[in-house]
């Protein structure tokens, strides 16, 4: 039965409503989860997934507005076909296709076009996906900051893992492939508005090796996945926890964040938690596979920094907290709005 | 990471907790006021007060700039921007800062041209990069931030750049210190020192309070086991009788101050007769004006800045919050009307605002 009680009252759109926060979950939860999906409960997947007879194929579909267009480590190209490569990966769905659509801006240059089509086949090419086909549109000059992309990716539900946060409980460990905040502060100080250099590179890459090797070492025993994208790991905890009314417990030393990471954002007043990755995963696991998963992602390459970062509670319900190695503990919220520097 | 790791080494922490538990083993209530609003953002971020005893109290005062600014100062500023076509840059923290009809980021969804920027020298580059505009940086802070400022108006005129004027909201922290000092309802044992503004203005200025108010204050840093430290000194101050001001953050602070620092700030700022704090009224000489020099930089003197005088919400409490008086939970909008999100009161605002930060950490 389609439900269509929309509650979003909002007087306007504002850029708060696309950095991934609580801004961004009412603005699906109130008003397109019930008017598009027919659904108001949560929870809702990187994915949806499709009974085609006796397969399931999993769909998903994102858009990319970046600037600048490149950075280190990456480009607009690069990181639309790992975001939607990602997004079929954690909810375990083994990617197949993707199709490309882009929004260019007249007066783009014809070679900065170039570039990004040839990133994209690159990346398809490496993360084993075809780009089957797509669409052109152009608008006027100084309406889309050179290029949007917009993606659409099919995947084929990978046996191995049935997610559901339904099944996560208490007790059941948080796993994390990677340093976090690469991609975000790279981003952030490729914009040239700070001087701050830093020797750093964006994460963009597709976490399907990972997954994949994941789901062989302890499939049956994976709950949950989330890539922590817009509004970072603290964001996606706070999701899980909000979903599955259980808390979070993080252990904050256990988290793997880089000297360069944490020197930004200890300058600008920003917290690693909230910054956005394009490169790493997050996964819910039953105790029993804590271990054996994460020797399975430390021996390969690009896991070697995987770690077990918390764990599920009964308490508090909802919620996230992160304790420190001194003894206190804080809570952790997602992020409000965009995150903006501190001035003292 | 260095000047990072080393003062949230687990082992030190725990000495200085017991050091402070061992201090406060006493019938008695120690009321502590961390001044500076990154103060107690780090307090809560850090989870700090999980490890005082409970009879030592921190109560959190008026040193955040975006809580402090009154709402008819917002208004003004977006006025240069709505009515005289200006670019309005300012700061992220003022982004979220509502004026009657709504934040900068608000009035940037409108098609309004607001700009964050990282320093007022990005602000006078925007002039410089956009001749046929007007660009105002809307100026806020304590001694910390009034420098850069102070050097971006004398690179402006050495520069010669025409579209280029500060709205200046500067304040100053010693006056706001005095008046919660001099506020019928105080009832304040000592004062952790602000870390930042201290840098500026050295750690001399606060002997007022030592010798007159007889109330010790210790300037601190930042990082865990310097607050802890610092709320150490402030309590062996106490227990011995002393009040004197002392100087946790010696790596970074002098008695003196930034001597250069503070000549920019006396070759273009003056004080003002008053200005209005949020929550706590009006207090004299207690913000920075552009000198007349520099009138052609000043936005108050180049455009018809109005007074603006908007009213508080009735309900909100933050002068009490601001004033150490009320808890930020013990307000009746608190987490209810009044989020991060949607904040009424400007303490909601800035993650250094105690409310913000009782929101977000507790």
């Amino acid at each position: 039965m389609l439900r269509t009680t929309v509650t979003f009252s909002d007087p306007q759109i504002e850029m708060a409503h696309g950095a991934g926060g609580k801004a961004t979950r009412r603005l699906v939860d109130t008003l397109l989860a019930p008017l598009l999906l027919g659904i108001e409960d949560r929870p809702l997947g990187d994915a949806a997934f499709l009974d085609l007879g006796r397969q399931q194929i999993a769909m998903t579909a994102d858009t990319f507005v970046v600037r600048p267009l490149t950075f280190a480590g990456g480009s607009i190209g690069t990181l639309a076909v790992h975001g939607t490569v990602n997004d079929l990966a954690v909810s375990a769905a083994v990617p197949k296709a993707l199709l490309v659509t882009f929004v260019l801006e007249a007066g783009l240059p014809g070679r900065v076009l170039e570039a990004e089509v040839r990133a994209m086949a690159e990346a398809a090419r490496n993360a084993g996906v075809l780009i089957v086909g797509g669409d052109t549109k152009v608008v006027e000059h100084g309406k889309a900051d050179g290029m949007y992309v917009t993606t659409a990716g099919v995947g084929v539900a990978d046996p191995r893992a049935q997610l559901s946060s339904a099944a996560v409980r208490a007790g059941d460990r948080i796993l994390l492939s990677g340093h976090i905040g690469d991609h975000g502060i790279t981003v952030l100080l490729a914009r040239g508005q700070l001087t701050l250099d830093a020797e750093l590179r964006s994460d963009t890459r597709s976490v399907w090796p990972l997954v994949d090797r994941l789901l062989d070492a302890a499939g049956a025993g994976v709950r949950w996945m989330r890539d922590p994208t817009r509004g970072g790991v603290a964001t996606a905890l706070k999701e899980l926890a909000l979903d599955t009314g259980l808390g979070v417990a993080l252990e904050e030393e256990r988290i793997p964040v880089r000297d360069e990471v944490r020197g930004v954002c200890e300058i600008l007043g920003l917290d690693p938690l909230h910054i956005a990755n394009e490169g790493q995963f997050m996964a819910v696991l039953a105790p029993e596979y804590a271990e054996p998963a994460l020797a399975a992602l430390r021996a390969m390459p690009g896991g070697e920094a995987a770690a077990i970062i918390g764990e599920v509670r009964q308490s508090p319900a909802g919620g996230v907290m992160a304790s420190s190695s001194y003894g206190t503990s804080r809570v952790v919220d997602m992020l409000v709005g965009d995150p903006l520097p501190r001035i003292c | 990471m260095k000047y990072v790791d080393e003062f949230r080494d687990p082992a030190l922490i725990g000495h200085a907790a017991d050091e402070i538990r061992r201090l406060a083993a006493i019938d008695r209530q120690f009321r502590i006021m961390e001044v500076c609003g990154g103060h107690t953002h780090a307090i809560y971020r850090f989870g700090l007060h999980e490890l005082l005893p409970s009879n030592v109290e921190l109560i959190h005062g008026p040193g955040c700039p975006v809580c402090v600014l009154p709402m008819g100062r917002m208004d003004a500023g977006l006025s240069l921007a709505l009515e005289h076509g200006a670019i309005f840059t300012s700061f992220g923290d003022v982004m979220r800062v509502p004026g009657r009809n709504g934040t900068p980021l608000q009035h940037m969804a409108r098609g309004v041209d607001v700009r964050m920027v990282y320093s007022p020298l990005d602000a006078l580059e925007i002039a410089r990069r956009h001749p046929s505009r007007h660009v105002v940086f809307f100026a806020i802070g304590f001694e910390t931030t009034a420098p850069s400022t102070a050097l971006t108006i004398v690179r402006a005129r050495a520069l010669g750049v025409p579209n280029f004027s500060v709205l200046s909201n500067h304040v100053t922290i010693l006056p706001a210190i005095k008046a919660v000092l001099d506020s019928p309802d105080m009832r304040l044992d000592g004062f952790i020192g602000p870390g930042h503004v201290s840098t500026v203005i050295g750690s001399r200025p606060y002997q007022f309070i030592a010798r007159h108010y007889r109330k010790p204050v210790v300037v601190t840093g930042f990082e865990p086991l310097d607050l802890l430290q610092g709320i150490a000194m402030l309590l062996r101050q106490l227990r011995e009788g002393r009040a004197e001001v002392e100087n946790q953050y010696a790596r970074v602070v002098s008695d003196n101050g930034n001597q250069p620092a503070l000549r920019a700030l006396d070759q273009v700022f003056e004080l003002r007769t008053f200005f209005e704090w949020r929550g706590l009224g009006f207090i004299s000489q207690s913000a920075l004006k552009i000198r007349a020099e520099y009138a052609q930089w000043d936005a108050e003197r180049r455009f018809d800045v109005p007074a603006i005088d908007v009213a508080d919400p009735v309900a909100a409490q933050c002068g009490e919050v601001l004033k150490g008086v009320l808890k930020p939970s013990q307000c009746k909008l608190f987490a209810r009307e009044c989020t991060p999100e949607r904040p009424v009161g400007a303490l909601m605002v800035s993650s250094e605002g105690a409310c913000a930060a009782y929101y977000s950490h507790l």
